[in-house]
């Protein structure tokens, strides 16, 4: 359907995207290895790191299954209640747990869970004695749902709102029960996108950090990536560092290829564009158990950010806001999170086009699907390269050339734009492909093509998954602490560094005042994302 | 908007050719040092009154890290001088190489436990100390005894030896007082953890949210509390057996271009005029005399009757295993 040219341009954009990746990502890993360093001579697979391993594999695996066993009736009611009030603005907040710094998130539920929480102040009145303690694998496991249930969330209710309006019609005049309808339709539709949401969420709860050690009760709780940061950040030992990551790259790489064995319906959608309505779910007792859930996923999103909201007002923040450190690290912090989303956008649409691409040739050989499924894996397994031996490798590299604080605003926005790439190809991917699908055929006929295709085909189906996705990537960007923390200097401030520095010299009320305007830019970011919703077919799309 | 560009562009070129007129001291340091209420500013601004220079202060973001970037940089580093290091970081970083004796009388300096070195000075020092709640807790203890030995219910918030300083204190501290019944003890103590966090804030953060009455922190956090928020609700706790403590070291790398400047710094570093600037700013204690009188509320912080503090040779030896003794008892069944 593309002509040779336009086949050329994708597979060079594809090469292109997978040559900056890879680079960037090798070149670290690289100059790390060449690092003379006195090795600690510790062998690599002794009782404690099989341990680390036992426990990040058993808390990823719970973590996900968790996340997705209960984001699935959340989205189903989503889904179900086109009208439901506020609906808009519970998914727009769903975005927010990803924009805070995960610090920030966990003092919130702790506010909430901990010991001298919401819940346990709650069983005291009731006349409960002994409080419910989250330390442990308990509270990693109820942080990563706080984390994933909402991304889960989000991409079910967009893939559910994609389905056409034919199915609905013909559901409604085919009598259908709610279980027909979650076999026939709604569990088709979840079980194609399943495989991905799991391995993204897998990964981001294998590779988290923060939350495992302050939540986690004492060492038993350790993954993978906290010894790979004691031993470069602590023990400096570069090569240990190295083979970690490889051990964490490696394992997570054959959970997600037995993710992929998963089957999964490939279909096509005949999608004809109509406003989509729901007819189902009509009955009493339908609305109430979509009310009630609903309710209960709002609330626990809702509570830990309304005591950091609470929390927040408690600052001075006039005084905050006009001081001269808080007004440099916004923009620096906008400055960053808007290139380094623009980057991952771009990376994205340039894999995604070459994917099609590849799929489009009638003979594709063997080596351009290999260089396909490279392209899908790349783009999902760099989540899981530790920021800190990112930033390790390229400081040591860049260091011959000059001063790296220096540099050190361009590695933040590579590698924020990197760790974003995942998601904005969770986003684009299925949007991009699926208008493809829609107007391939059309447009090569008519010939159109060029900035007219770009303009008048393109640009009003695509805008708004383009802009979701950059809000997706910004807000990632706007709550990273872990890449800017290896270069911070005192030229070089974002929003969460400053946060933690306040945090870090007993300013607790700055922070808490900062991490309260963190989540209203995330706020002010998705509703960027996700504007422009309810001008036509996607009219209850809020994805 | 071409002009403006360019006139930015002739000062900035302007200024940096005035600037290297100067001598230019550049000082890799932790970044609450730098931090606009640290001490960084009144630092540079009083030395620079005496010396015809301008100081350069780079912050990363804590002491260990700053021996990492030295360690990346080796020979090429920019770094004059390196400050923010402690004495358990000391015989790593002397094993680098990259730094030179500093060849001056640190008669100035006075800090307990008398550590005195010929490649670092101390410039200020903090006792580790359980730091509580007043309104959570009425009979903090008085004993690293009795906190090992309390009531379970009684929780505190300590930092992980692996990732953090403070974390690695406590390590030294129950290894300082227990010997080889450490892992019993740690065994014993690990009821009363209500989380290990990966550094001081979060554990800081989690006391502050009133989540937990007892945190590791330093006797002079309390001074920052008063002094700063007027309030005398967090204290810390004096222990018979003594406090482990930490003392901040300066020095200087054999790469450094400026080393009459940088030793110039390192005896400013010992005089009143740095050392009056520590207290309030850094929240440690001064490591020599103060020309002015410390605020009030310094009088009142515990005064450890006994410091404890191991050789640093010893402290490098066996930090790793001691860290796996403490994962064991911390972790096992």
């Amino acid at each position: 359907m593309l002509t040779r040219a336009e086949h050329r341009r994708g597979i060079g954009l594809g090469i292109l995207a997978f040559a900056f990746v890879s680079l960037f990502v090798g070149l670290a890993v690289l100059a790390l290895l060449g690092f003379d360093a006195t090795p600690s001579h510790r062998s690599l697979f002794d009782a404690y790191t099989w341990k680390v391993l036992q426990f990040t594999l058993m808390q990823a695996n719970l973590s996900t299954l968790l996340s997705i066993a209960l984001a699935i009736p959340v989205a189903l009611a989503l889904a179900r209640r086109p009208e439901f009030p506020g609906r808009l603005w519970i998914l727009r907040l769903m975005a927010l747990p990803m924009g805070l710094p995960v610090l920030v998130a966990a003092l919130g539920l702790i506010t909430i869970w901990g010991r001298q929480g919401l819940l346990n102040g709650l069983l005291l009145n009731l006349g409960l004695a002994e409080p419910v303690s989250i330390y442990g694998l308990g509270g990693i496991l109820l942080a990563h749902v706080f984390f994933n249930l909402p991304l889960a969330c989000r991409l079910m209710v967009a893939t559910l709102d994609r389905l056409p309006g034919e199915y609905w019609l013909l559901a409604t005049g085919l009598g259908m029960k709610p279980w027909s309808i979650w076999r026939f339709i709604e569990w088709p539709a979840l079980a194609r996108i399943l495989p991905g949401i799991a391995g993204l969420i897998f990964m981001l709860c294998a590779t988290s950090f923060t939350l495992v050690l302050v939540l986690g009760g004492g060492p038993a709780a350790t993954t993978l990536e906290v010894a790979i940061y004691q031993s470069l950040r602590f023990d400096f030992d570069p090569p240990r560092a190295i083979a970690l990551s490889v051990m964490q790259i490696t394992l997570t790489a054959i959970v997600l290829g037995l993710l992929s064995l998963l089957p999964s319906t490939d279909q096509t959608l005949p999608a004809s564009g109509r406003r989509v309505q729901r007819f189902d779910g009509q009955t009493w007792s339908r609305r109430l158990w979509d009310g009630t859930v609903i309710g209960c996923a709002t609330l626990f999103i809702l509570l830990p950010l309304f005591s950091i909201l609470a929390a927040g007002l408690q600052a001075d923040l006039p005084r905050l806001v006009m001081s001269p450190a808080f007004l440099e690290a916004a923009s620096t912090s906008a400055a960053i999170a808007l290139s380094s989303g623009v980057v991952s956008v771009m990376i994205a649409i340039a894999i995604i086009s070459a994917r099609i691409a590849i799929g489009d040739q009638k003979q594709s050989g063997k080596t351009a699907r290999m260089f396909s499924t490279v392209l899908a894996a790349t783009s999902s397994l760099v989540l899981l390269v530790p920021p800190v031996v990112l930033g390790t490798g390229w400081f040591f590299l860049l260091r011959p050339w000059g001063d790296v604080t220096r540099m050190a605003p361009y590695l933040v926005v590579a590698i924020n734009a990197l760790m974003a790439l995942p998601f904005v190809m969770r986003v684009l991917e299925p949007a991009i492909g699926e208008h493809w699908r829609r107007t391939a055929r059309l447009t090569a006929s008519l010939g159109i093509g060029g900035i007219a295709k770009l303009l008048r085909i393109d640009r009003p189906v695509l805008l708004r998954p383009v802009l979701l996705a950059l809000s997706f990537a910004m807000a990632l960007s706007l709550g990273d602490l872990g890449a800017v923390a290896l270069f911070g200097s005192n030229d070089f401030v974002t929003l969460p560094w400053l946060l933690y520095r306040r945090l870090s010299s007993y300013r607790t009320a700055d922070a808490d005042g900062l991490a309260l305007i963190l989540g209203i830019v995330c706020l002010a970011l998705t509703f960027i994302g996700t504007s422009g919703i309810g001008t036509d077919r996607s009219k209850h799309a809020g994805r | 908007m071409r002009k403006i560009v360019l006139s930015i562009f002739l000062t900035s070129v302007l200024a940096s050719s005035a600037l290297s007129q100067e001598a230019k001291l550049t000082i890799y340091t932790y970044e609450s040092f730098t931090a606009e209420w640290g001490p960084g500013p009144k630092v540079k601004a009083a030395f620079e009154k005496t010396c015809n220079c301008t100081v350069n202060f780079v912050g990363v973001a804590d002491g260990v890290a700053l021996l990492s970037r030295l360690k990346l940089e080796g020979e090429t580093t920019q770094a004059d001088l390196a400050l923010g290091l402690d004495t358990n970081l000391a015989t790593e970083a002397k094993a680098t190489n990259l730094f030179e004796a500093h060849g001056l009388d640190t008669g100035p300096i006075t800090v307990p436990g008398g550590y005195s070195d010929d490649t670092f000075i101390p410039y200020d020092y903090g006792h580790f100390a359980i730091v509580y709640d007043t309104q959570a807790l009425e009979t903090p203890p008085t004993s690293l005894r009795e906190l090992v030995e309390g009531d379970p219910a009684v929780k505190i918030a300590i930092q992980d030896p692996r990732t953090s300083t403070p974390g690695l204190g406590l390590l030294l501290w129950m290894k300082s007082v227990y010997g080889d019944k450490a892992p019993e003890a740690w065994e014993k103590l690990r009821g009363r953890v209500l989380t290990v966090t990966p550094g001081w804030s979060e554990a800081y953060g989690l006391f502050t949210k009133g989540e937990v009455p007892m945190v590791l922190s330093y006797t002079t956090s309390p001074a920052y509390h008063m002094v700063e928020e007027g309030t005398d609700r967090y204290q810390a706790a004096a222990f018979s057996e003594g406090h482990y403590i930490q003392i901040e070291l300066a020095g200087l790398l054999k790469s450094s271009e400026n080393k009459d400047l940088a030793r110039q710094f390192l005896t400013f570093m010992m005089s009143p005029a740095f050392q009056n600037i520590i207290p309030t700013t850094n929240w440690m204690m001064p490591a020599a005399k103060m020309s002015e009188k410390l605020p009030e509320p310094f009088d009142r912080l515990v005064k450890p009757q006994k410091t404890l503090i191991m050789d640093p040779a010893e402290v490098a030896k066996n930090r790793q295993a001691w860290i796996d003794e403490w994962l064991a008892a911390m972790s096992g069944r």
